[in-house]
């Protein structure tokens, strides 16, 4: 039934088109004109559009900004957000500012310069003077974004991990496992030919390093402590996306990757902030197969108490592997 | 070439043609015969993201077996459509569409040459092109549906039909359907090349080049240059996929079975897909510039500013894309001091892009506009080339690119700057060159009500976009419902489908003013819209070899409008100097 009625509409939407055009044609038939000679009025009505839909487009984009502000992400949790939010700004204050001085522009001058059979546009082929005002204006203001950019990365790509705590992402469609380094603070060595229904991640328990791994399915971490993420990924490429600490790094099977950080801010402090349901949570940011869009950790920022009394809680692997046998 | 006038029969008049003119045509309707699938595509996968797992009528178009028991779509099917539709739009639309329609439909006419170079190697383009369309559309309907690992096809999501049922069959039809295009750009490509340099009439020196022959001369030397890589690319897959290699595969297990797989890099993919993959932006780019670089001159009645800025800005930014592609792989853990090289030479990309959008803007101070159909559009692209360039400041950024990289902020950024761009100057092209390509007027007030539907609904489809993005939310996501933390962003999904939807259909009354203006619009005059260049010097009737007699003898650039001391507002390139006078 409502396939017809669909049908049925397209069917009356083009046949009103037909008649539209035919009367658009006929007119102007009878006014003796070329119907599609562009008129004086056409550029007039034209031009004024021009002026009011831009001017409601800027609207549009300023009402975006008020109404959904408050459904982006929050201010960074982790050292090296808070920089990375600092340059965001200042980029976002730049790029808004040339937005609202050339859109605007763009669309008065399409109406000011409106065309009209009595007027003559103005020969100007070109103007070494202004042209040269308008490259090196821009390459001034780009190196110094470029400069800034180039610092805000070089530091947080290159954070002091002599005191990070070591944890091991390990991503598979669809879900994340990670390994605590225990308290050595060393991974035990890890191959994807040792991976078994119980040992899943592959850890080589002949390591002397293994022995004190945890394997968890959720992440804890003590509030202002570096961590250093290591990633591994079992099948596909997977992103691992932390969006409150602006923490981003692919995983890829056959490649280490990582990335260290410090959060800032305990989950409790965020709940009060942003509301009971909030969580610091792991995201796949990589398309990696059907259930991409649900491959979820929770990661928990916590006092220095309150992990020591969750790691406890913790059995290590070694012992895991043993109890199932 | 006494050839051209010889008898054609139907078949080499219309489907072997070896005349440019029908070439293009062929380009373009088989272009917008993709564009109506692709946006179809994401017409589906829009209404999956408005109202998530339920079911719809629109589900009617898919294959059965790509809906569920309840109705709703299924996952690995929703990312099926967004894989197509990438891959329809960039390859099918946006570079044979735009380039093969308008490179062989203008390279000859403004450069005066009686065709290309070699019409046979024209025609070969085409038809592989063409069996490359057979076997993409083919693969939709195979066991497993096609591709699925979106657009970029990373392995080994692509390389194992055990991640994702599209990497069956259905990734085998889609490399070999973009072997077969590959080959047919390239023979394209060099065809521009090789007519752009060796066929210009007497005086048409390359400084009096109209501004869209040289977009389409440094976007065929672009393809010629980065195609091949993405051949080679996607060749190394087939050998990974099908005969056991390991260029992209190391220490996998998938579904419980480990792979003999060890030493490949899934980067290396990435590093040669994204070689292509950026000078690709600007393939698609870099005509649509072109385009509108000329519809601005005619329409503004005013030479383009900066001629040669622009030129040189075209040149730097080709130069510049070869080496940029890094930033789309900021978060490969690739060494962040290669980091920092991609962004300083990505971020200079914005100083000749900033050029030419002031250098529009001065080509439309005092000028005297006529407000064609193909003008608007070409404002829709100046527009569009405002607002999604400036975002690329944020993405080019490494540091920002960890905030926003692969998230909405991405799809809005190149949807505007990129597909818009592209597609505005595409429409533009059209309207502006349908009388020469048909003979015949298309309707002006359609035309209008076209353009501004389009134009509003485009920027409600992916303005708000960037904030999904600066939310957190990842493209490529079936809904954003999974995440509590998305909860509140379901709104604006459902504001950008409705502007999807009613975008969609809006471009029926372009279809129906294009259809309609074919067999019924208005005779066209010899150069409707009074402009300069040599395509609007040769006759109605589009006869085989462009021009009935001499071809025409070039003494002037291709924008003398308004020029102080001519009675009329534009002059001819044909049209000799008049004594004393200068050239501009």
């Amino acid at each position: 039934m409502t396939n017809t009625l669909i049908i049925l509409v397209a069917i009356l939407i083009i046949a009103a088109l037909v008649q539209i055009t035919r009367v658009s044609e006929l007119l102007s038939e009878i006014k003796k004109q070329d119907p599609n000679k562009v008129t004086d009025s056409n550029n007039k009505t034209q031009g004024i559009l021009f002026l009011v839909v831009g001017g409601a487009f800027l609207i549009f984009v300023v009402w975006q900004m008020i109404t959904w502000n408050h459904l982006l992400l929050p201010p960074a949790s982790s050292l090296h957000g808070q920089e990375i939010d600092a340059l965001m700004k200042v980029s976002m204050g730049l790029i808004l500012i040339v937005f609202f001085a050339l859109t605007p522009l763009l669309f008065y001058f399409t109406y000011k310069y409106r065309g009209n059979k009595n007027n003559k546009a103005y020969f100007f082929a070109h103007n070494n003077k202004l042209e040269v005002i308008w490259t090196v204006i821009p390459t001034i203001i780009l190196t110094c974004l470029i400069v800034y950019g180039l610092r805000t990365w070089e530091r947080s790509m290159n954070p002091d991990l002599s005191q990070a705590k070591i944890i091991e992402v390990y991503a598979e469609q669809f879900k994340w496992t990670a390994r605590e380094s225990g308290t050595d603070n060393k991974l035990g060595k890890a191959n994807f030919k040792l991976v078994t229904d119980r040992n899943a991640l592959g850890v080589d328990m002949n390591d002397v390093n293994s022995k004190d791994d945890k394997v968890i399915r959720e992440v804890h971490l003590v509030v202002d402590k570096p961590v250093l993420l290591k990633f591994r990924a079992k099948d596909v490429i997977h992103s691992a996306f932390l969006p409150h600490f602006r923490v981003q790094m692919n995983c890829v099977p056959g490649l280490s990757t990582q990335f260290a950080f410090t959060p800032t801010q305990t989950t409790a402090e965020m709940k009060e902030q942003e509301g009971d349901d909030f969580e610091f949570v792991l995201l796949c940011n990589k398309i990696c197969g059907a259930a991409h869009y649900n491959m979820q950790m929770s990661f928990i920022v916590e006092t220095q108490e309150e992990y020591d009394a969750w790691i406890a809680s913790q059995k290590v692997l070694s012992e895991k592997l043993l109890t199932q046998k | 070439m006494s050839e051209h006038h010889h008898k054609e029969t139907f078949i080499t008049k219309y489907i072997f043609s070896q005349d440019h003119k029908m070439i293009a045509k062929q380009f373009l309707i088989t272009g917008m015969f993709m564009a109506i699938i692709g946006m179809l595509m994401s017409a589906i996968f829009r209404v999956q993201l408005a109202n998530p797992g339920e079911s719809s009528i629109l589900y009617n178009l898919l294959p059965g077996d790509w809906i569920n028991e309840a109705g709703a779509l299924n996952p690995d099917k929703y990312l099926a459509l967004v894989t197509m539709h990438g891959t329809i739009l960039v390859f099918w639309v946006l570079t044979a569409g735009l380039s093969g329609t308008f490179a062989n439909f203008l390279i000859p006419l403004q450069i005066g040459a009686r065709d290309m170079a070699s019409g046979f190697i024209n025609m070969l383009s085409y038809w592989f092109f063409f069996i490359a369309t057979v076997i993409l559309i083919s693969s939709i309907y195979v066991q497993g549906g096609p591709a699925s690992g979106g657009w970029t096809i990373y392995p080994p999501l692509s390389a194992l039909p055990q991640a994702i049922p599209g990497s069956g069959t259905g990734m085998t039809l889609w490399l070999i359907s973009i072997t077969l295009f590959v080959v047919g750009s390239l023979l394209g490509g060099l065809n521009y090349i090789v007519t752009i340099l060796n066929l210009r009439t007497i005086g048409m020196s390359m400084k009096r080049l109209p501004l869209t022959v040289w977009a389409l001369l440094i976007t065929a030397i672009l393809g010629v240059l980065s195609f091949p890589v993405l051949l080679s690319c996607g060749l190394l897959l087939i050998f990974d996929r099908s005969f056991g290699t390991s260029f992209y595969l190391s220490d996998i297990i998938i579904n419980g079975e480990m792979l003999h797989n060890v030493g490949g890099s899934p980067i290396l993919f990435e590093h040669l897909f994204w070689f292509l993959g950026h000078p690709e932006v600007y393939i698609i780019l870099l005509p649509a510039l072109g385009i509108v670089s000329e519809v601005i001159a005619v329409n503004s009645r005013k030479p383009i500013f900066g001629y040669k800025a622009m030129v040189g800005a075209l040149l730097l930014i080709a130069f510049l894309s070869f080496i940029v592609w890094g930033h789309h792989m900021f978060m490969t853990g690739m060494n962040p001091f290669l980091g920092s090289v991609f962004t300083f030479t990505t971020l200079l990309i914005a100083i000749p892009s900033a050029v030419k959008v002031f250098n529009y803007l001065a080509t439309l101070w005092r000028a005297n506009i006529r407000f064609t159909p193909a003008m608007l559009f070409a404002i829709g692209t100046v527009s569009a080339f405002i607002t999604g360039g400036l975002t690329g400041l944020i993405l080019g950024d490494s540091a920002l690119d960890i905030n926003v990289h692969d998230t909405y902020f991405v799809v809005g950024h190149f949807h505007i700057v990129m597909g818009l761009s592209a597609i505005y100057g595409m429409f533009a092209g059209v309207y502006h060159w349908f009388p020469k390509m048909y003979g015949r007027m298309m309707n002006k007030n359609l035309g209008y009500l076209h353009f501004w539907g389009t134009f509003i609904c485009a920027y409600g489809v992916f303005f708000p976009m960037h904030f999904l993005g600066l939310a957190g939310l990842p493209r490529r996501y079936y809904t954003n419902s999974a995440f509590p933390m998305f909860d509140g962003l379901s709104d604006i999904n459902s504001i950008i489908t409705f502007f999807a939807l009613t975008g969609a259909i809006i471009q029926a009354i372009f279809i129906f003013n294009f259809i309609y203006s074919l067999f019924k619009g208005p005779r066209a005059t010899k150069n409707p819209w009074e402009s300069t260049t040599l395509e609007w010097t040769t006759p109605v009737e589009r006869i085989h070899g462009n021009w009935p007699g001499d071809l025409p003898v070039v003494t002037r650039w291709a924008y003398d409008y308004s020029k102080p001391g001519a009675s009329a507002d534009f002059i001819p390139q044909d049209v000799p100097l008049k004594e004393g006078e200068e050239e501009h």
